[in-house]
């Protein structure tokens, strides 16, 4: 296959289509959801800091826009599998942000009952397939499901969500492979944000350009800057509707940062990246480029940009309340789901 | 069983016979694994499936045990009921994180809304000296999972009747055949036949002692027991059938009855199956025990290739003979 790569990968970004009004509102839409995943992380950091959630905690600040502008380009039937970072994701699908706040404080009402955490959010009525705590180990699953879209003959997509470090794990290179053999309508989304925990990517991987691992199973692929939604969202609209027709694979590296430390007990920058690094990342913040955006091209001002943003964070403020008063799962609870309810 | 037609069917063509039917009765069901397609099936448990069927019911796979196996997670995910079949289960090594980190554990990290209803299946044990890694017993690493059952016939009818169930059963089941049993005859129920799992199946009465066993250890247990009977000993051979859930009831019941046990297993004793069986007869039948509970396992060791250091290492009926009679105090 020499040379394929480059005839495979398609070339995304570019300008901005003209917004008519309908475009305009899903602008705004996505600026709302990015504001919300970032306020939500913010008071999940907070919540931490107070004891309220326990375990790990995986930010996803700086990275909002991967989730928001890929899942923009999904059905509601479309299946959606992450890794253990899928706050932003989870809201993003639509889950409410008090059932993902209420999951991290362990409640009942949360969408995995409590019993989950931050890194297994789960709601199968929005085809969200979870959190998952093994590195690469969902990308099989999501597989999976874009081989039971076609078994069954449905137009649905799977989308697997995971980070750089996740390439080099033989569950990436096994599930490409066999998505590629069999022509699966599967999304691959690596969220290349450089550090896998406090190991850079250079120091991981031999290959450093993360999309070129798709030539190896002839799998066409494209390089997206994770930073700016719209890029996201019309590369993904490509990917999708390749699954979707074609029932083709697609791998998108998306290039991001992670603005926070890897989990809540790792500082901002530490001993494997400085501090200069982070504010230079910062300065392409995905949030900021575009409310920017929105401003210049005149389909927002800054007083509508500030209401938006209190308006996210009176969400928020309820969603942490909520998930505060909320009852902690039954006793009975513990011994329940291990196995299905016998059959009448 | 008195009315149902049966035919005399070896395990492997009970265990075709059981997918084929359910492949027929619910066309979610299908069939991914190394060579189970064009090939026919390494063990050719999948003959004829693969023209019954077609390519995307009966699936061959790459050599890529952890990724085959996690599409099948994923596919059960999604509705669908995969058998996943590993070649052996020593290979299945290599998967074993979709089984454990994924399919046991994902109806209770999502709170009951998403089940795995997926059965991996293939041989287990040891055959004929194939040495150390193709010769393991691993039920008890699955069997020590909460969300997994681990289920293992040890007849053609049980094969049959266990897999029909494990098909149609809504978590996921490890499916753990004998690869010395493949070529075992016996009489099959035709049509639908199925064995509940979680009951253990007493092979033969007895009085005088329970033999717990499992797998191709109940044929052992069986000869075990016809020596036995020469030597005015009755033993009673107890086939567990379902290592998880285990049939504690069965278990107690017969050793209510004999009040003396031996439990044999093909697998190292440490930690092994027959550990949690005498944990359960200590703790719930301590008073009519009248002697100490006896095992019978594989030696631990790596399974050696020399033929007569394998016979060593592994379970024969003196073995058994021998357990029952130190249990009797003879």
């Amino acid at each position: 296959m020499a040379g394929s790569t480059a005839a495979r990968r398609t070339r995304g970004g570019g300008a901005a289509r003209p917004a008519d009004a309908g475009a305009a509102d899903q602008y705004r839409l996505w600026l709302r959801e990015m504001l919300l995943i970032r306020r939500f992380e913010e008071k999940a950091g907070e919540a931490y800091s107070l004891g309220k959630i326990g375990g790990f905690c995986h930010l996803y600040i700086g990275q909002e826009a991967v989730a928001v502008g890929s899942i923009a380009a999904l059905r509601p039937d479309d299946y959606i599998v992450c890794s253990y970072r899928e706050h932003g994701h989870a809201l993003a699908r639509g889950i409410p942000a008090r059932a993902v706040m209420a999951e991290l404080f362990g409640k009942a009402a949360g969408c995995s009952g409590g019993k989950g955490g931050s890194m297994h959010l789960f709601d199968a009525a929005r085809g969200f397939m979870g959190g998952h705590g093994i590195v690469g180990g969902h990308i099989p699953l999501a597989t999976g499901m874009a081989f039971a879209a076609k078994y069954r003959g449905t137009e649905q997509v799977a989308v697997c969500y995971f980070g750089e470090a996740a390439v080099n794990n033989g569950a990436f290179h096994e599930a490409l492979n066999m998505a590629a053999l069999w022509k699966l309508p599967c999304v691959y989304i690596c969220e290349n944000n450089r550090y896998g925990m406090g190991t850079a990517l250079e120091r991981a991987s031999a290959l450093y350009d993360i999309s070129e691992r798709a030539s190896s199973y002839d799998m066409i692929n494209e390089v997206v800057d994770g930073q700016d939604v719209l890029a996201m969202k019309n590369a993904m609209d490509r990917a999708v509707e390749r699954a979707r027709i074609e029932k083709a694979p697609t791998l998108l590296e998306v290039r991001t940062y992670r603005f926070m430390g890897h989990s809540m007990s790792d500082p901002i920058h530490g001993h494997y990246r400085t501090k200069e690094e982070v504010e230079e990342h910062r300065k392409r913040d995905p949030i900021a480029l575009w409310s920017q955006k929105l401003m210049a091209d005149g389909l927002m001002d800054e007083p509508a940009v500030r209401a938006l943003d209190a308006e996210v964070t009176a969400e928020i403020a309820d969603a942490y309340r909520f998930a505060d008063e909320a009852a902690d799962p039954e006793p009975g609870a513990l011994f329940a789901d291990v196995y299905a309810p016998e059959k009448g | 069983m008195t009315g149902t037609p049966v035919t005399t069917l070896t395990y492997r063509d009970a265990l075709n016979a059981a997918l084929r039917e359910e492949m027929r009765r619910d066309d979610g069901v299908f069939l991914m694994g190394e060579e189970v397609g064009v090939y026919q099936g390494a063990y050719k448990v999948s003959r004829g499936l693969l023209d019954e069927f077609g390519p995307m019911r009966v699936v061959d796979t790459p050599i890529t045990e952890l990724g085959f196996a996690g599409v099948g997670v994923g596919a059960a995910m999604a509705g669908l009921r995969p058998v996943i079949e590993f070649m052996t289960w020593n290979f299945a090594l290599l998967a074993i994180d979709q089984l454990v980190n994924s399919a046991a554990k994902m109806r209770y990290m999502s709170a009951g809304q998403i089940g795995v209803p997926a059965v991996f299946r293939g041989p287990g044990g040891a055959a004929l000296q194939l040495a150390a890694q193709h010769s393991q017993a691993f039920e008890s690493y699955y069997a020590h999972i909460p969300g997994l059952k681990v289920v293992m016939p040890a007849t053609p009818a049980d094969a049959k009747g266990l897999l029909k169930s494990a098909i149609r059963d809504d978590d996921p089941v490890v499916f753990i055949e004998g690869e010395m049993l493949y070529n075992l005859k016996g009489e099959v129920p035709d049509g639908e036949h199925l064995v509940p799992l979680g009951r253990a199946d007493v092979k033969r009465a007895g009085t005088d002692v329970t033999i717990v066993c499992h797998s191709k250890t109940v044929a052992v247990a069986l000869k075990a027991a016809e020596q036995l009977a020469g030597e005015g000993v009755s033993a009673e051979v107890l086939d567990l059938r379902t290592i998880r859930p285990l049939d504690s009831a069965a278990l107690l019941g017969s050793v209510g009855r004999t009040h003396r046990c031996v439990v044999a297993e093909e697998g190292w004793s440490f930690a092994g199956v027959g550990a949690q069986v005498v944990d359960v007869i200590q703790r719930e039948a301590f008073d009519q025990l009248d002697a100490p509970v006896l095992r019978v396992t594989g030696a631990d060791v790596p399974m050696p290739y020399n033929k007569h250091l394998e016979k060593a290492a592994k379970v024969d009926a003196a073995k058994i003979v021998d357990a029952v009679g130190r249990v009797l105090y003879r």
